[in-house]
C-alpha cells in the first residue's frame, strides 16, 4: 500500500518547484507595494518641505531702503543740550518724512505725499530714534541708515506683486513703483538678511514682525513642562513597574494612563482653563499655565515610554542585585534606572517635541494673545511658536504668508533637532548585552 | 491494532532486557501514596532546616511537603526531571520567590535556628547571608571590579578603598578568576566568556561573605571545560560555605555533592549520601531516574 501511494503521488520536489513561480510572484508583489508606499510617503514629504521652503525662504531676507538723513536738531525739535526725555520725544517720524520729501521734491500733493511716506516701514522712525538715543553725538551730522521697506514694497521686490496687473488690482500703485525704481537705480534698495525676524516680537506690520517672543514663550513653556513632567512621569513609571502590586486597581490606573495618551489635546486645554486659571487664579496667557497643561498632556506619553524602558531591563539584573542583598531602591537606583534611562529620555524628548508643536490646548488658556514684548519669565504674557504660526496664517496681509512658512521652518528645525538629540542620546547611553 | 504495532516496534527496537510496554508509565509514577520522602533528611549540624515546606503558584501546588536539612560545609545536590520544583525550592531558601507576586510559601525554613519566613525577618540581611548564583550568568553591565565591589559597598562592608580592593581581590581569587582578569578590572563584566562570567557571579556572591550559597544549575550554560572549573571551585568553596546546588546533570551531582536530594513532580522523593543514592537508591522513582528511564 505504501509503495502504491508513492507511485501515484508526484514527488514533493516537483510540486514545490511548480509552485515556486507563484511564491516568487507573491513576494515580488509585496516588495513592490512596500516600495510604492515608501515612494508615496517620500513624495508627500518632499512636496510638503519644498512647498514650505519655497514659500518661506524669502522670510529670512527683506528689502531695505537706504536713507541719507541729516539729523537737523531743529527738525527733530531739539534744543542745544537735549536730555534723555527730550531725545525720546523728538520728532523722528517727521524727519524721516522730510527726508523722503527731499529725495522726491516733485511730490507735492498731500495724497501723493502720504503714498510716498508709506514706502518705508513705520519702524524706520523707531530705528532712527534708537540710533540717536544711543549716540546723541550724531545730532547735526548726516548719516546713512538702512530702514526696512514697507511690507507691500517688500512683496513687490520679491516678485509676489505682479507689476503687469491693472493698477486697481494691486496694493502698490504706479507712482510708488516709479519711486521704488528710482531708489533702485540710485542703489538705495537692498535685499538684506532679516535680522528682525529673529529679534522682534509680533507686530501688525509684517516687515517688523518676528518670532523671538513666540520662541521665548515656547522655551519657558517647555522648561515648565520638562521640569514637571519628567520627574513625575519617571517616578510614576518606577512605582507602577517596580513597586505596585499587580491587582485590579493598578490595572485600572494603567488603562487610564493609556487612555489619557489618546485624549484630544484641546480637552487638556479646557481642563487647564477650569483648573489653573478659573480655580487657582493663575495668570492668563502665561507659560506657567501653558507648561502645566502640556505637562498633563505629555505625562501619559512619558509614563508609557518609561514603563516600556523599565520592562526592557532584564529580570536577571534585578535578581542579581536582590540576591546580593540589595534593597529594592538600591537595585533600582544602581542597576535598573541606568539601564532604563536612555529609553526614558527618548520618550521624554519625543513628548517634549509633541508639546513644542502643540497649539490647541494653549488657545484655551489665552496663549493666543498678540505679544509684542519678549517674555522674560514664566508668568509674563506670551504665545508659543505654533500659535504664532496660527495667528500669522490668519492675517490678511500678503507678507504674512512668507512669515508663516518661515516660522514653520524654524519650528520644524527645532523638532528635527530634538528628535536628532533623542536618537543620539539613545545611541550614546545604550548598553549592549 | 495500532497500539499493538507500537508495542511490537518498541520490543523489537529496544534491548531485550528492557521493560515491556506497560512500564512506559509505571504504576509508581502515577501513585500518589508512594511519594513520602525516603532516606535521611536530617544532618547532625544543620545550617538550614526545612520542615513541611509547601509552595503554591496561585492555584498550582508546586512543592508538596518537603523537609530537608543543609549541613555545615556540605554540598547538597538537588536533582530531578525538568519542572520537578527543585529550582522553586532553592529560591525559597533566600526568599527570591518573594519577587513573584502569586507565589506563596508555607511550612518552616530555618537558617541557624531562625525562621526566615518570620514576619520580623527582612530579606536584605537574609540575602546577605544566603547568596545565590543563577543558571544564566548575569553580571551587571558594569566593570569587573564594580561587579564584585557593589555588594560589599551596598552593605557597607569595606572600611576603606584599600579594604574594598582587598575584598575584590580575595573574592576573585577564591572564584579562581583573579589571574585571568587582574589586568583588566575596569573592563565590562559582560565582555568575559560565559564560564568567566559565571565565576565572576560567584565572586560577586562570595564578596559579601555569605554563610550559604545557593546555585541554580550554574553550569547549564557552560562548556565542559568551564564546567570542570566551576565544579573544582564548588569543592573548594565547601571548606567555608554550605552549598545547595540544583543540577540537571547526575554526573555533576555525583562529582560535587556529599548529599543528594531527588525531586519528582514537586515531591522530595529521596535524600541521602550521594554515593548511596547513586549506587543503591531506595525508592523505585529514584532508581528509574538515575538509571535513565525518564527525565
Amino acid at each position: 500500500m505504501g509503495a502504491e501511494t508513492n507511485s501515484t503521488r508526484p514527488r514533493t520536489i516537483d510540486i514545490v518547484n511548480a509552485g515556486m513561480a507563484k511564491r516568487h510572484a507573491a513576494e515580488w508583489r509585496f516588495r513592490l507595494y512596500g516600495k510604492l508606499a515608501i515612494a508615496a510617503a517620500m513624495l508627500f514629504l518632499i512636496f510638503m518641505f519644498s512647498s514650505i521652503i519655497y514659500k518661506g525662504h524669502s522670510a529670512f531676507v527683506q528689502t531695505f531702503i537706504g536713507l541719507d538723513i541729516t539729523l537737523n536738531p531743529e527738525k527733530l525739535g531739539l534744543g542745544n543740550h537735549p536730555d534723555k526725555k527730550a531725545l525720546a520725544a523728538a520728532n523722528y517720524s517727521g524727519l524721516v518724512k522730510s527726508t523722503l520729501r527731499d529725495m522726491f521734491p516733485d511730490v507735492t500733493k498731500r495724497k501723493d505725499k502720504r503714498k510716498l511716506y508709506k514706502i518705508v516701514s513705520t519702524g524706520a522712525s523707531y530705528q532712527l530714534a534708537d540710533l540717536v538715543k544711543s549716540n546723541p553725538d550724531l545730532i547735526g551730522t548726516q548719516i546713512k541708515i538702512w530702514v526696512p521697506a514697507d511690507d507691500e514694497i517688500d512683496m513687490l521686490m520679491k516678485g509676489y506683486i505682479d507689476r503687469d496687473l491693472p493698477e486697481s488690482d494691486r496694493r502698490v500703485n504706479d507712482q510708488q513703483i516709479a519711486w521704488i525704481d528710482e531708489l533702485a537705480s540710485q542703489n538705495r534698495l537692498e535685499n538684506r538678511f532679516n535680522v528682525g525676524f529673529f529679534t522682534n516680537g509680533d507686530s501688525r506690520d509684517a516687515e517688523l514682525a518676528g518670532i523671538l517672543a513666540a520662541l521665548s514663550g515656547s522655551f519657558f513653556t517647555l522648561i515648565v513642562t520638562l521640569l514637571l513632567a519628567f520627574p513625575l512621569a519617571v517616578a510614576t513609571a518606577i512605582y507602577l513597574e517596580e513597586f505596585a502590586p499587580k491587582n485590579r486597581w493598578t490595572d485600572l490606573i494603567e488603562v487610564n494612563i493609556n487612555n489619557l495618551a489618546a485624549v484630544p489635546s484641546i480637552v487638556f486645554g479646557l481642563l487647564g482653563l477650569a483648573l489653573f486659571i478659573n480655580w487657582f487664579q493663575f495668570p492668563r496667557s502665561a507659560p506657567l499655565v501653558g507648561g502645566l497643561v502640556l505637562t498633563l498632556m505629555t505625562l501619559p506619553t512619558i509614563i508609557i515610554s518609561s514603563r516600556a524602558a523599565l520592562k526592557m531591563v532584564p529580570n536577571a539584573i534585578r535578581d542579581a542585585a536582590l540576591a546580593i542583598g540589595a534593597s529594592k531602591i538600591q537595585m533600582i537606583r544602581h542597576h535598573v534606572l541606568p539601564l532604563a534611562l536612555p529609553g526614558m529620555l527618548t520618550g521624554t524628548i519625543i513628548g517634549m517635541a509633541q508639546a513644542l508643536g502643540e497649539s490647541a490646548p494653549l488657545l484655551m488658556i489665552g496663549m493666543v494673545a498678540f505679544i509684542v514684548d519678549v517674555p522674560t519669565s514664566v508668568v509674563d504674557p506670551s504665545t508659543v511658536l505654533p500659535v504664532q504660526i496660527f495667528l500669522w496664517a490668519d492675517s490678511p496681509e500678503r507678507a504674512f504668508v512668507e512669515k508663516t512658512s518661515g516660522a514653520i521652518m524654524v519650528l520644524l528645525m527645532f523638532l528635527v533637532a530634538m528628535n536628532t538629540i533623542a536618537v543620539i542620546v539613545r545611541k550614546k547611553l545604550e548598553r549592549r548585552w | 491494532m495500532l497500539v499493538n504495532d507500537i508495542s511490537v516496534d518498541r520490543i523489537d527496537g529496544d534491548d531485550q532486557s528492557s521493560i515491556n510496554a506497560e512500564s512506559v508509565t509505571p504504576k509508581h509514577v502515577l501513585d500518589r501514596e508512594n511519594r513520602d520522602t525516603v532516606g535521611t533528611v536530617t544532618v547532625a549540624d544543620p545550617r538550614i532546616t526545612c520542615r513541611n515546606v509547601d509552595v503554591y503558584y496561585g492555584d498550582k501546588h508546586a512543592i508538596h511537603d518537603v523537609s530537608v536539612d543543609l549541613g555545615r560545609n556540605e554540598v547538597l545536590a538537588m536533582i530531578g526531571p525538568s519542572g520537578c520544583g527543585k529550582s522553586t525550592f532553592l529560591r525559597c531558601l533566600n526568599r527570591m520567590n518573594d519577587t513573584i507576586d502569586i507565589c506563596r510559601v508555607t511550612g518552616q525554613i530555618e537558617l541557624d535556628g531562625q525562621d526566615i519566613y518570620d514576619k520580623s525577618i527582612d530579606v536584605v540581611p537574609l540575602r546577605s547571608q544566603v547568596g545565590m548564583v543563577f543558571q544564566k550568568p548575569n553580571p551587571f553591565p558594569k566593570s569587573i571590579y564594580e561587579n564584585v565591589a557593589w555588594g560589599p559597598r551596598v552593605h557597607g562592608l569595606a572600611r576603606s578603598k584599600a579594604d574594598l580592593n582587598e575584598i575584590v581581590e580575595t573574592s576573585l581569587l577564591k572564584a579562581g578568576l583573579w589571574n585571568e582578569v587582574k589586568d583588566r578590572l575596569d573592563k565590562p563584566g559582560t565582555s568575559l566568556s560565559g564560564g568567566q562570567q559565571q565565576r565572576l557571579c560567584i565572586a560577586r556572591t562570595i564578596a559579601v561573605s555569605p554563610e550559604v550559597i545557593l546555585m541554580d544549575e550554574p553550569c547549564s550554560a557552560l562548556d565542559p571545560i568551564a564546567t570542570a572549573k566551576i565544579e573544582d571551585l564548588i569543592d573548594e568553596l565547601r571548606q567555608q560555605y554550605s552549598i545547595a546546588i540544583v543540577t540537571h546533570s547526575m554526573q555533576q551531582a555525583a562529582r560535587v555533592s556529599q548529599r543528594t536530594a531527588y525531586f519528582h513532580m514537586g515531591d522530595l522523593i529521596e535524600v541521602g549520601e550521594t554515593a548511596a543514592i547513586f549506587t543503591n537508591p531506595k525508592h523505585p522513582l529514584t532508581e528509574d531516574y538515575i538509571t535513565g528511564r525518564f527525565g
